[in-house]
């Protein structure tokens, strides 16, 4: 019998603040421990959570970039458990009605666009970290009280790496929508993932196994692998599978049980009274949805059906965005002055290159952003782009031209190209001035030509662009040179 | 002496020079230390650093402080132990916070502190404000100043018998089912419960974060008005704080209620209730008819389930708000195996026995198969009862109660009958269900023994200043305010 894994993630995701949820203090990584805390995040006596707006707009984009709906009133509640971590022993999370509902992503995925839907986007608090040291353990509550959101997924995704596809584009979402920086290494991201396995077919669900706190998404297709082949495994051994939590181990490469559905916490959720619903104006909406930007894919999409770009070409302006922005303004002037042809999509796509081969190092080099005034505009890279794909100038001085718009900041490329003497002739008539006189001057080199020597092609080629000083088009001097020995 | 002024009598004092801040502290603390070993109402307080609050004051008096300004300035006023006070210890009547300090000022606090109150002491409390006879202290029972063979009632027990003794000229105390206006009416002074928003609750330990409120605790009626203006108004710290405009609550108190409806509620006429008490109470209700007041009856048809209500809303509450109280980051510590050892022996240890039995309520009321029965059926009879009270505010300014089915009982009487206990609550928790505002006012004695009985107002929300108007006016024509217990 074939089986089929069934999963669905929680993913949970540290805003980008610049303070903690309910007071202050800085949402900053890596400071010693305990030196962002406040009686409020420590969950002093007598102390009361204010919510951070910031954070209640961050959650309501992304509920926008995930074509969510976003609540009119949204609710906080007390999650109570207890852990050493947890200042207050109880979390602070949208339970009952979260900030945005019932959304889609898609992604690429086995070269066609796949969908996960979206259940719910909600914010809650981040907690303390626990240390152990030989004899005693200690908290940072550094991250306590960090704006956390986590992301619930239908149980769409069907396999490891769908898993995996699916985690990189909602990263690439809450990045470019300025969401999180989603920095793995910094935990701004963990995930706990849902997976079950059934007979290929089946409507029914089997047992829903949960692996808690992963935080890497290499780390999850990996445990995923293995999950999905164990409990296959199971099930083939005529094994039966329990509701559990399990915990990945990411040096032995397996997942260990944690506990079963009968030691499953009851989190006695009630709407906490500290906190009032959170409504939203319209103007407020209005103010959140003026932040949307363009989702990666579509972007993507755009790019290679408006410009007629490469996937390569689009997958680049993609991530980079401020790039894909210079290009768009760039774009349209070649789209202003080309008839929709065969030489626009050339244009479009050699000032696509320009940009990505010569523009980018420069840029990077320069430690510059593509808006500020020490890299050329966007004119300017068209108005160097054409000459070199229409053979006026040759490779090196192109590079050459470039080097001079970035080091003196000229962008008269026309004149640097006079000035430096890069233009090449592409006049025939002068052209076939210099190839008489070289076949005049070389009788024996074009009679061996003639007899058959191929290569004696490229020295009588030679002896042109020597003759032109270099500037005559090279692949114009083989043809007319081709032409003539043949008469 | 100094200790016995009120608010407005001692301000005005200090402001002609004829007395100094230090010289009002100093008679307050010699109270302390004649009277307060039979009372108990502080558990800490620290003299130096009172005494030299008080010089400051008196400096910033020599160089020409504004006494408008700063309405409370060269004040003395004690503290509920539940309220926190920057570099003081905060043990909320319990062992389980040991030795903490406070590292900053509750809202009301830094409020009074500006205003130029001397902020000092620690007074008792019910654990966590969970009782209503201080009997629930973990350390020890406050009593009556009237007669000290009785209980001065809670859980503020502290911060009424303070007053009723003359050992602080004011206090703040907390009020979530009755906290401030039956200790009030059972030592024979003034207390109000602000309506829910009106006082930021920021350094306020929470036990029902939906219900509580701090209030003062004052002499007079007047000096009530003064300090609800001081920690009165919006908090950002507060989000359940709200950002409604602060009367000059004092300058409306003009002595003139004519044409004032009062509301009688049929249903406060209970069986329960001391004759003597309904005597007082029914005579308090004259004089207020007398002073033009006008008497509606009025029904109030969901208050028999407001303690039912309350007892299921409070302990829900109270179990996760003291979830923090765990041993790791403050407080007392019983060292364990694990963690959860660790707080389950530091739990069992630091809680005492109605703590326990209210979060053990609590949790219960709100696990999973429970909590649509109890909890969210709470929620909805807590929306009936408020709707009643907004539905009789619409025919009448005020309601009158007593503010007690009984005056003060005796140490013990009750203690082993949480039931019974409950009950003492009986007029009171319904305004803080509903999220109301009330005041309990002295109105008569009891004969014999003599022993305080409270009137209480109940106004709308944000209604403060028709209560204090009324309660005012009654005061005046009557003077049983006037009336101290013989301590000697």
């Amino acid at each position: 019998m074939d089986y089929e894994a069934v999963i669905g993630l929680e993913t949970h995701v540290q805003l980008g603040t610049k303070s903690k949820m309910w007071c202050g203090c800085a949402n900053e990584f890596g400071a010693p421990p305990n030196t962002h805390v406040c009686p409020v995040c420590l969950g002093l006596p007598g102390v009361l959570p204010v919510a951070n707006e910031e954070a209640l707009r961050l959650t309501a984009l992304t509920g926008l970039l995930l074509n969510c709906a976003v609540s009119r009133s949204a609710k906080f509640d007390r999650k109570n458990y207890f852990y050493p971590d947890m200042p207050k022993n109880y979390q602070i999370t949208q339970y009952a009605q979260p900030s945005t509902m019932n959304g889609h992503v898609d992604f690429e995925f086995n070269g066609s666009i796949a969908r996960v839907r979206i259940t719910r986007a909600h914010l809650e608090e981040d907690v303390g970290k626990n240390f152990h040291f030989e004899r005693n353990s200690g908290v940072d509550f550094n991250r306590a009280g960090v704006p956390l959101m986590e992301i619930v997924s239908e149980p769409d995704i069907t396999s490891a790496d769908m898993a995996y596809e699916y985690l990189n584009s909602l990263k690439d979402i809450l990045v470019h929508g300025g969401v999180s920086d989603c920095d793995m290494e910094k935990g701004m991201v963990r995930c706990d993932v849902n997976v079950s396995v059934r007979p290929k077919g089946s409507k029914e669900l089997g047992a829903k196994i949960e692996i808690k706190n992963m935080n890497s998404f290499s780390g999850v297709r990996k445990a995923l692998e293995y999950e999905i082949r164990r409990q296959i495994e199971v099930l083939k051994g005529g094994g039966r599978l329990a509701q559990s939590t399990r915990r990945w181990d990411d040096v032995a490469g397996i997942t260990e049980e944690m506990r079963t559905k009968e030691h499953a916490h009851d989190y006695r959720y009630f709407p906490d009274p500290d906190l009032m619903p959170f409504v939203p104006t319209d103007d407020w909406l209005a103010g959140v949805r003026k932040r949307v930007v363009e989702l990666p894919l579509a972007r993507k999409q755009r790019f290679m059906r408006d410009y007629q770009l490469t996937k390569e070409q689009a997958e680049f302006f993609k991530t980079d965005v401020e790039a894909g922005d210079y290009f768009e303004k760039s774009a349209a002037i070649v789209l202003a002055k080309n008839p929709q042809d065969e030489t626009r999509t050339r244009e479009l796509r050699a000032v696509a290159n320009t940009l990505i081969q010569q523009w980018r190092p420069r840029v990077l080099a320069k430690n510059a952003r593509w808006t500020d005034v020490a890299v050329p505009g966007f004119s300017a890279l068209v108005a160097v782009t054409v000459p070199f794909y229409q053979g006026r100038i040759s490779s090196t001085g192109f590079q050459q031209v470039i080097t001079e718009m970035f080091d003196s900041g000229r962008s008269d490329v026309e004149t640097i190209i006079a000035e430096k003497g890069l233009a090449q002739v592409s006049d025939t008539g002068a052209i076939e001035k210099f190839c008489d006189e070289v076949i005049a001057a070389n009788p024996g080199p074009v009679a061996d030509f003639k007899n058959g020597k191929a290569a004696a092609l490229n020295f009588l080629k030679g002896q042109v662009m020597k003759l032109s000083k270099g500037k005559a088009n090279p692949a114009l001097v083989g043809e007319i040179l081709e032409e003539k020995l043949k008469t | 002496m100094l200790n016995q002024l009120t608010i407005s009598e001692l301000t005005a004092r200090l402001a002609r020079r004829e007395c100094s801040a230090r010289e009002a502290m100093q008679a307050c603390l010699d109270r302390i230390r004649r009277v307060d070993s039979r009372i108990k109402a502080f558990l800490s307080y620290d003299a130096a650093d009172a005494l030299s609050q008080a010089e400051a004051v008196d400096k910033a008096v020599s160089s020409g402080a504004d006494f408008t300004e700063r309405p409370l300035l060269g004040v003395p006023v004690a503290i509920k132990d539940v309220l926190c006070v920057k570099a003081h210890p905060c043990n909320c009547g319990s062992k389980i916070l040991g030795k903490f300090i406070s590292p900053y000022d509750a809202t009301v606090v830094e409020r009074s502190k500006s205003a130029g109150a001397i902020v000092f002491g620690r007074l008792n409390m019910d654990e966590f404000a969970m009782g209503s006879s201080t009997e629930n202290s973990a350390f020890f029972t406050t009593l009556n100043p009237w007669d000290t063979s009785r209980i001065p009632g809670g859980s503020s027990g502290g911060s009424a018998a303070a007053v009723a003794a003359d050992q602080a000229i004011a206090t703040l105390g907390s009020d979530t089912g009755g906290s401030i206006r039956q200790p009030a009416a059972l030592c024979g002074v003034v207390g109000v419960k602000p309506t829910y928003g009106r006082v930021s609750r920021f350094g306020l330990v929470a036990f029902a974060s939906s219900l509580d409120q701090i209030g003062p605790f004052t002499k007079d009626v007047r000096d009530a008005a003064i300090m609800m203006r001081v920690i009165s108004g919006h908090d950002p710290r507060d989000s359940t704080s709200v950002p409604h405009p602060v009367p000059d609550y004092a300058a409306k108190l003009d002595g003139n209620i004519k044409g004032l409806r009062l509301g009688l509620p049929r249903e406060y006429m209970i069986g329960g209730l001391d004759p003597e008490v309904k005597q007082a109470v029914d005579a308090a209700v004259r004089q207020l008819q007398k002073l033009g007041a006008e008497l509606v009856e009025i029904s109030l048809p969901h208050t028999d389930y407001a303690a039912a209500t309350y007892y299921i809303i409070a302990p829900a509450e109270a179990s996760a708000n003291l979830a923090r109280f765990d041993g790791v980051r403050y407080g007392l510590r019983v060292e364990g195996a694990d963690p959860i050892e660790l707080y389950s022996k530091t739990r069992d240890a630091g809680f005492g026995e109605e703590v326990k039995r209210r979060i053990i309520l609590g949790t219960y009321v709100l696990s999973s198969g429970y909590y649509d029965a109890y909890y969210l059926r709470a929620q909805k009879v807590r929306t009936l009862i408020r709707q009643d009270f907004l539905k009789a505010f619409e025919k009448v300014d005020a309601i009158v109660t007593p503010t007690t089915p009984t005056a003060a009982f005796k140490v013990g009487e009750k203690s082993d009958d949480p039931l019974q206990m409950y009950l003492s609550d009986v007029f009171t928790v319904a305004a803080n269900v509903a999220g109301i505002c009330g005041i309990s006012v002295p109105c008569g004695f009891t004969k014999s023994p003599k022993l305080p009985i409270g009137l209480q107002l109940l106004g709308k929300p944000f209604g403060e200043e028709t209560i204090l108007k009324l309660a005012h006016a009654y005061e005046q024509s009557t003077g049983w305010h006037k009336e101290r217990p013989a301590l000697g």
